[in-house]
């Protein structure tokens, strides 16, 4: 067993996702089927391979720095489930 | 004008340039099309009908312009692209009223060349799937077929086309997502080299495997979209500043002498439907009487590119969908009284299965105690994949395969994700490389009579040569038959 009922629940709550037991025993069985088929790269000896992230390499993704405004506030706002015209509103914090 | 419905792009934009039809009678027409077909097909998710008739009045009236190529021309958008003024959904629950205020980069291109947008098409929720059974909102049918899938996760787009609703659709290519649904509905798909078209606008799902390409009814079409959305945009730093060539240019060819068609054994052995392999044999055959040379290559680690691929999907997901948190836009639980209960019911009440399981999957994979286990060595084997690729392009120009083991499966029939996976086994490999690659049409499987699609793929920026060697080939098949509904 790679990943248990406790682990899947433990990384579903770090991402912000609420499993019901159901769903944790059905996804830690799906998951660990993956995850044994994901076991045969293991098979490969990468030991002096430069990991490849991105298709495109040696590009600068730098910009300068200047401060510019392509969007008005009310469009930002516009598709928030809650604002005051002004801002974002979340629940309350403190 | 009976036929008007499946002429293909390149004959419609022809006909509304010279005045011989309107723009308002085409994409009336079209409209009706999609008022007989939709019930039996549900390719689209939403459609903006009144739009499309008061621009197309307009144009009309303003009359065509010979600088727009896609002039009059009406077109479909997967629902992942962003469209002003019009909802994008992902086909998902979590952005079900997402409304947003600027165009994608591709749709700004294609609204400049004149295209008419008729609507938005269905898809795997966030592009995550190979049949579109995933969407939150509703099923895709195969039109060659209502008890089969589309093909994922650019169904919708796949199945408008083969529908005769618009001339061209957009689709996104991760894993094979415009390839696959291309092969099963029997229209043509183009997945551009990684960088060639901007992803700006597109709602990312795995950021250095996507990529957005056309999917249309013939070759010639997808050369006319692919030249209008390729390009470098300041606005996305991963496309690549470098010239487009004139992709029609590259048509039109006689014969395919002097091309060496690459055979990888591991898309020809064992696991392949035979009815897949006929036709695609006969289709080499017949590229081969025409002049091509074929030539066995290797690509050893095609074992491995779906561990490879859903490891670095999964990871690049579970970052990307990070964002949907209910605070800037998106679904929200209203009932939490605390921000991280509200971020956490907003998610789970707002992804569907597929798309939880993804991120979980990523989140672990990318966690400090496995980070170097499966997203490190996944990503060196991605290095070792690109370069196999590279071998093999030293013996030939393309290489060509199957885009699929079997023709489209029955909706319900792959209930195991696993096995889901296990269908992209052909494509994968490309999206991890970064290359371009194209599914095109080569007739109906002897025992299923569903369509075929023979994939072809080669070096980096190499379309004009794919379009080139998939145009001849093309014209010298037999037509692919429009699908009677």
């Amino acid at each position: 067993m790679k990943i248990s009922p406790e682990e899947v629940a433990k990384v579903a709550g770090l991402a912000r996702l609420d499993l019901s037991d159901d769903k944790i025993e059905l996804f830690s069985g799906q998951l660990d089927d993956i995850l044994n088929y994901m076991d045969k790269l293991g098979e490969l000896d990468t030991s002096d391979v430069e990991p490849m992230y991105s298709p495109v390499e040696h590009t600068t993704v730098l910009r300068a720095d200047e401060p510019r405004k392509d969007y008005s506030r009310d469009e930002v706002l516009s598709n928030a489930p809650e604002q005051d015209g002004a801002f974002f509103i979340v629940p309350r914090i403190v | 004008m009976s036929d008007m419905h499946s002429m293909t792009l390149s004959e419609i934009a022809a006909k509304l340039q010279s005045r011989e039809i309107s723009v308002e009678y085409v994409v009336q027409s079209c409209l009706d099309r999609i008022e007989s077909t939709e019930p039996r097909v549900g390719a689209l998710l939403s459609v903006q009908a009144e739009e499309a008739l008061a621009r197309a009045h307009a144009m009309d009236q303003s009359g065509p312009e010979a600088d727009k190529p896609l002039w009059g021309v009406p077109m479909v958008l997967k629902d992942l692209l962003t469209t002003k003024g019009v909802p994008t959904t992902c086909a998902s629950k979590i952005l079900e009223n997402f409304v947003p205020f600027y165009d994608a980069t591709v749709v700004e291109r294609l609204r400049d060349a004149g295209a008419v947008l008729l609507g938005k098409a269905n898809m795997d929720e966030f592009a995550m799937g190979s049949s579109t059974e995933n969407s939150a909102f509703k099923k895709t049918a195969n039109p060659w077929d209502p008890e089969r899938v589309p093909g994922g996760s650019s169904g919708g787009s796949g199945a408008t086309v083969a529908a005769c609703q618009c001339y061209g659709a957009l689709g996104t290519d991760t894993g094979g997502s415009i390839r696959l649904p291309a092969s099963f509905c029997g229209v043509v798909g183009l997945k551009p080299t990684y960088g060639r078209v901007s992803r700006f606008g597109m709602v990312a799902y795995g950021s250095s495997l996507d990529q957005i390409g056309p999917m249309t009814r013939s070759v010639e079409d997808a050369a006319r979209v692919l030249q209008i959305i390729a390009g470098h945009d300041p606005k996305d730093s991963t496309s690549v500043n470098c010239e487009v060539p004139d992709y029609c240019a590259a048509l039109g060819k006689e014969d395919l002498s002097g091309v060496r068609i690459g055979l990888p054994e591991e898309y020809w052995g064992e696991g392949l439907a035979p009815e897949v392999e006929t036709a695609c044999r006969e289709a080499i055959a017949k590229a081969e009487s025409l002049g091509a040379q074929t030539v066995p290559v290797k690509l050893s680690l095609t074992d491995y590119a779906i561990a490879t691929y859903y490891i670095i999907a999964m990871a690049e997901a579970s970052s990307n969908l990070s964002r949907f948190d209910g605070v800037r836009y998106g679904y929200r639980n209203k009932e939490a009284d605390e921000l991280i209960d509200m971020y956490t019911r907003s998610r789970t009440e707002g992804f569907g299965d597929e798309v939880q399981r993804r991120i979980i999957m990523g989140a672990y994979v990318l966690s400090s105690g496995y980070y170097d286990a499966y997203y490190r060595k996944a990503a060196q084997v991605r290095r070792l994949i690109r370069k196999d690729f590279e071998q093999a392009f030293e013996q030939c120009d393309v290489i060509a395969g199957p885009v699929c083991p079997t023709t489209a499966f029955r909706s319900g029939e792959k209930a195991d994700p696993l096995q889901m996976y296990l269908m992209d086994i052909f494509t994968i490999s490309l999206n991890l490389a970064g290359l371009p690659g194209m599914s095109l049409p080569v007739g109906l499987g002897s025992e299923s009579q569903m369509p075929v699609g023979l994939q072809l793929m080669g070096p980096a920026f190499s379309e004009e040569r794919l379009l080139s060697v998939a145009d001849t080939l093309e014209r010298a098949l037999p037509p692919m038959p429009v699908p009677e509904m």
